[in-house]
């Protein structure tokens, strides 16, 4: 790019000297074949610059666009590997910003500012090899020009700089507003807090505005202060030569001086209109420096859960097993789950329940590692979670999780999400364990359009499709976070009956509200308060845990439905 | 979700975007003439400039030979420094208002998208990305602020200096000057047919963009899921396929783009060496003066560069355009009907009625197919039935989130399409399946759009949800920031959600599905509370646990969008039928065991 640039100046420069000629032709009358013959080495000039400068044009935009490129697949691609502890760091409308609007911003700068950053440092070179012939008080002037423009613009960009920072953050407060809005759009117009939404967006919007107002209203004063200068230092100069003439001691120094005047002043033209280019580049900056900043913390973002390296079992027994296990969330001094010790053995059933934020979510995000544990181990077929390679370890698990999340596609894109290559029949099978085949059926089948987030479909349908999926996977654990809860009991019932049926040698662990849910397993774990209260069967639990029996009996395991039993 | 290949650009897009644009701006229309004005009086200004450094030069070449004039020449250079001053001062301003109009306008267009947000039918939300609709908030109108400011000062700048310099070209040579306008016409046609391409890249940039957003939004959202069944590959194909194009229509519109100015150039020097020899010709004919053509050729220039300009513009005002169009395609979506309060609700007293309700979400597929019902005042009605069945469907057409296809539906006799949306929704206090919390204290996410709650009132309800332990748990207690809070359990999440439709009063409650996520005992204590406080009120739940629903006045059993069966649970499991089958599955495993 740079020979191209330096070329196209090198053409640039050079028209200036054909017009001067053309003229002199004029001036001297020449004739009109003499006048085209210099035309036509102008226009030759002008075709070389601007074939010059289209191919420089061409590389710079292939530059920026595909650094654009790059740094969006960066991004990207680091944030995919983030553990939801990064993701909360960030948060997702940020991340959201910042893999589009700032890497905009980055690329805009980039694609405006990459020819003048060659361009600029060959025109001052080549203009101040001329103007070195200038007299010393011209020199004094033009570099207090320059030196004016040079101080203007860096006080800019130290006003400036920050306020884009927060025109950024706006940004990502408006794109949350507008999140919110759309994913709670039921609750909001339930509530008829329509209002109470627009202010939160009014006032993002307006912080927004007024500093995007306080950036852009103090880059609308550098470029007619650039240009000011620029007029201002020509007459100075005129000004200045003409005192010089006038005590120029005899008229052959005085000619000397005014023709050094003239050429001077079109070379200081050229001089200073490159720092005023110069501080084009510096007014394209700010917001891409910012933004590149934003982006250069989510691509250097250390992550907390790392692959280890093992990609084979251990010594296989038990399936899963946790020992002294706690866990705090980030920025939490209080541990959600304290030591945390049971074992699962290969093709058991084992499910957990408690009360509300006793820590049963957090327990199953332990073993695909979507959190570690802060002490103690958790072991899968035998070895630390942490020794596998992140991949492997999460191929063996088919995790359902508590809330059903569905990609917009198809209902195939979704449940053969797991595994790549399984046929439609195997996506049938799925679908049918999981009995969402019958709804299925009644669609279009395998290719029913899924929505953004399935908005189109039942909360039990969600649920069912995201079982059908860690189905699919046909892994050797699965986990199921409460994934029945939107479903009637019969179908509950069915579901887990096909999956017990289907998949004898899967070890199976389950999260439940549901007495009913979790009362076949073969072992149940009483979670409460982050520590287990209790462990066995049903009928274990129902003669030795209260807690446990208390919630059995306010299913209506025993009330109701011995009154409905004495009915004939 | 895929984006479409580069849709043919119509060509009147780009005529059509502006004034809507202009339309859109009305507000500021006397600040953008002001700007106009100043812009024009600054590059008047401007122009005379080289006027009076041509007679400063003429003076200081005199004074080689005879007396330099001093006086005069100080009284150039002092002329000058003001013209060029006030010209400065003239820009700034045209500049700073600039800058004002299109952020103004950017703010604008903010608002009204999320406003927008709150008029648009619900349908719309079900099939549209989340992600390309933040891209139209933050990209496009970013976009628009930022190139808007840009191309209208140097437009207005560019016409001046064209005009300007027609009319002194007109004065000097009528011959000259038609030559210089036929090659600025040829090369406004040249500039044109680039254009007319660019556009089609900036359309698709801007697109791409939107849907780069929404793909972003997409997987970051269940970014969990795609970690657990490394969906990172099959994401990362989608992705690249939309970076590819957005890259590909990137690199072509600032290709383009760029190939237009620097033409434009080339066209200018081109009309200079033509105009130079013409003139040539002309003066050695003898048709023409020497001073004419020099003075002319000063003109060309000014011409010619302001030919550049308008160029440059243009590719500005092209990127504009392209961002307002798709700004301006979702303002312009269809909006939920405008109501007018005809009704007094003051009175009611909860009387629900549905009349032969039919309703689909979409034309072909009926879901509700003639429901019909009547709930007395203060009763407590759960609706059960298999996934599927339309539990949630009638609900969100009690709440007017959709209208019915045919039937009616009304609230002491009055007929709910009598009644606004808001009036209809202030009568119910409700708890959706899918809970939603937003970032911002726990204090704000229970108060939310309530007015005048008190810290008693804050405790009671929180103590009645079972949240009181929870919020004692947290660092700074109802001032804790929560939102996407990994920390919160899902059940912890419903609490909340019907701690807020608890404290807003309401006049009848609507529970969907809304313990599902809760453990029995708190289930138990949510129930009791909500007995009490919802006493004479009616009710309606949806729920599947039948402890929820054991209880009810009115048991209506959904299958497949009809009511197979209602009454009260004795009543119905003493009869063999749907309610009967559904609540045995649940103990089956109870028998066995």
């Amino acid at each position: 790019m740079g020979v191209f640039i330096s070329v196209q100046v090198w053409f640039d420069l050079e028209i200036p000297g054909y017009m001067t000629r053309i003229t002199v032709l004029l001036n001297s009358s020449g004739t009109a074949e003499e006048i085209m013959a210099e035309g036509l080495g102008m226009i030759g000039c002008s075709v070389g610059s601007v074939i010059c400068s289209i191919c420089g044009g061409c590389l710079a935009a292939y530059v920026a666009s595909d650094f654009a490129k790059t740094l969006r697949k960066e991004q990207f691609s680091k944030v995919q590997s983030f553990s939801p502890e990064e993701m909360g760091k960030f948060n997702i409308y940020s991340l959201i910003t910042r893999s589009t609007n700032d890497v905009t911003q980055v690329q805009n700068a980039v694609a405006r500012t990459s020819q003048l950053i060659v361009k600029v440092p060959v025109m001052v070179y080549i203009a101040l090899t001329k103007v070195a012939t200038g007299s010393w008080e011209w020199t004094e002037v033009t570099a207090i020009g320059i030196t004016a423009i040079i101080i203007v613009q860096s006080f800019m960009l130290f006003y400036v700089i920050p306020r884009y920072r927060k025109v950024q953050w706006f940004t990502d407060d408006m794109n949350r507003t507008v999140r919110e809005s759309m994913s709670g759009v039921r609750s909001i117009r339930a509530f008829n807090a329509e209002d109470y939404q627009n202010a939160k967006a009014d006032s993002a919007n307006s912080e927004l505005t007024e500093n995007n107002l306080f950036a852009s209203r103090l880059l609308a004063f550098t470029r007619p202060f650039n240009g000011v200068v620029q007029n201002i230092l020509t007459v100075v100069i005129y000004l200045l030569g003409a005192g010089i003439i006038l005590a120029a001691a005899s008229p052959d120094e005085a000619l000397t001086v005014f023709s050094n005047m003239v050429v001077f002043s079109s070379y200081v033209l050229y001089v200073v209109s490159s720092f005023i280019l110069l501080a084009h580049v510096a007014m394209g900056l700010p917001r891409a420096l910012v933004s590149a900043k934003r982006i250069r913390d989510v691509i250097d973002t250390e992550i907390s859960v790392n692959t280890g390296t093992e990609t084979s079992s251990g010594p296989e027994d038990p399936c899963i097993s946790f020992r002294n296990v706690s866990f705090a969330y980030p920025n939490s001094s209080e541990d959600t789950v304290t030591g945390i010790s049971f074992d699962v053995k290969h093709g058991e059933t084992v499910a957990i329940i408690g009360q509300t934020g006793c820590g049963k979510t957090t327990l199953l995000n332990l073993i695909p590692r979507l959190y570690d544990a802060t002490s103690g181990t958790v072991t899968v077929d035998g070895r630390d979670v942490r020794e596998y390679d992140l991949d492997y370890l999460r191929s063996k698990i088919g995790f359902a999780t508590q809330k059903p999340m569905l990609f917009s596609g198809t209902v195939r894109f979704n449940i053969g999400y797991g595994r790549d290559g399984c046929t439609d029949e195997e996506m049938m099978d799925a679908a049918r364990v999981a009995c969402i085949d019958e709804f299925l059926k009644s669609r279009d089948g395998l290719d029913t359009k899924v929505e953004h987030l399935g908005a189109n479909l039942s909360g039990g349908q969600k649920q069912r499709i995201s079982i059908a999926r860690a189905i699919c996977k046909k892994p050797e654990i699965y986990i199921f976070d409460d994934t029945f809860s939107a479903l009637d009991y019969k179908t509950d019932m069915m579901v887990r009956r096909n999956i017990k049926k289907e998949t004898s040698d899967a070890t199976i662990l389950i999260v439940s509200q549901r007495i009913v849910t979790v009362a076949d397993a073969d072992k149940i774990i009483v979670l409460s308060d982050g520590r287990i209260e209790a462990a066995g069967t049903h009928s274990e639990l129902m003669q030795s845990c209260g807690l446990y029996r208390e919630m059995a009996e306010l299913q209506e395991f025993s009330g109701v439905m011995h009154r409905c039993r004495a009915r004939p | 979700m895929q984006s479409a290949p580069v849709k043919k650009s119509r060509p009147d897009d780009f005529r059509e975007a502006w004034m809507n644009i202009f339309r859109y701006i009305g507000k500021y229309k006397y600040m953008f003439f002001l700007t106009a004005a100043l812009s024009a009086a600054a590059s008047v200004l401007s122009l005379l400039g080289p006027y009076y450094i041509s007679e400063l030069t003429n003076l200081i070449q005199e004074g080689l030979d005879s007396a330099m004039d001093m006086d005069r020449i100080g009284e150039i250079g002092t002329l000058l420094i003001a013209m060029y001053l006030i010209s400065g001062l003239f820009s700034f301003f045209e500049n700073y208002m600039m800058a004002t109009v299109s952020q103004r306008s950017a703010e604008m267009f903010r608002k009204d998208i999320s406003r927008k947000l709150n008029r648009i039918p619900l349908h719309y939300f079900d099939r549209s990305s989340k992600g390309d609709v933040m891209s139209r908030v933050t990209n496009d109108v970013d976009t628009l602020g930022s190139s808007m400011n840009q191309c209208i000062g140097s437009l207005v700048t560019a016409v001046t200096t064209l005009v300007f310099a027609l009319i002194l070209m007109t004065l000097l040579n009528l011959v000259l000057t038609a030559l210089s306008v036929a090659i600025a016409v040829a090369g406004f046609l040249i500039i044109k047919v680039i254009a007319k391409r660019t556009q089609r890249y900036f359309k698709s940039q801007q697109k791409n963009l939107g849907a780069m957003n929404g793909l972003v939004e997409e997987q970051y959202t269940g970014h969990t899921v795609v970690s657990l069944y490394a969906g990172q590959k099959k994401a990362a194909e989608r992705f690249d396929k939309i970076n590819e194009e957005l890259g590909h229509s990137a690199f072509r519109s600032f290709f383009l783009g760029g190939i237009s100015s620097h033409l434009s150039g080339l066209i200018s020097n081109a009309g200079y060496v033509l105009v130079c020899v013409t003139g040539a010709v002309l003066y050695i004919n003898g048709n023409t003066s020497l001073g004419v053509i020099v003075a002319f050729m000063i003109y060309v220039k000014l011409f010619t560069g302001a030919f550049n300009q308008i160029s440059s513009a243009i590719v500005s005002m092209q990127s504009v355009a392209a961002a307002a169009e798709r700004v301006f395609i979702f303002l312009g979506y269809e909006e939920l009907p405008e109501e007018t309060e005809k009704t007094d609700i003051s009175g009611i007293k909860g009387l629900v009625k549905f009349d032969t309700v039919r309703f689909g979400y979409d034309p072909e597929h009926e879901i509700i197919h003639g429901f019909s019902a009547v709930i007395q005042p203060g009763q407590k009605v759960s609706i059960v039935g298999s996934t599927g069945a339309g539990k949630t469907t009638i609900i969100n057409l009690l709440m007017r989130f959709y209208e019915v296809n045919s039937g009616e539906i009304s609230i002491d006799d009055i007929p709910i399409r009598e009644m606004t949306r808001e009036q209809v929704r202030s009568l119910f206090g409700m708890v959706l399946q899918e809970t939603w919390m937003f970032e911002g204290t726990l204090r704000e996410n229970i108060v939310f759009n309530s007015t005048g709650v008190t810290d008693e009132k804050l405790d009671e309800v929180c103590a009645a949800v079972g949240l009181t332990h929870f919020v004692s748990s947290l660092p700074e207690g109802y001032e804790t920031k929560i939102g996407d809070l990994d920390s919160m359990s899902a059940g912890q999440r419903q609490q909340i959600a019907i701690a807020r439709a608890m404290v807003s009063d309401p006049k009848m409650i609507i529970l969907d599905e809304a313990t599902s996520s809760v453990d029995p005992l708190t289930e138990k204590m949510i129930k009791d509370a909500t007995n009490r406080m919802m006493s004479g009120k009616t009710s309606f739940v949806i729920a599947h646990r039948l402890s929820t629903i054991i209880d009810a006045d009115m048991i209506i059993v959904m299958e497949d969008g009809r009511i197979v069966q209602t009454g009260r649970h004795e009543e119905l499991l003493s009869v063999k039928g749907a309610y009967k089958e559904l609540f045995e599955s649940q103990f089956d495993v109870a028998e066995r065991g």
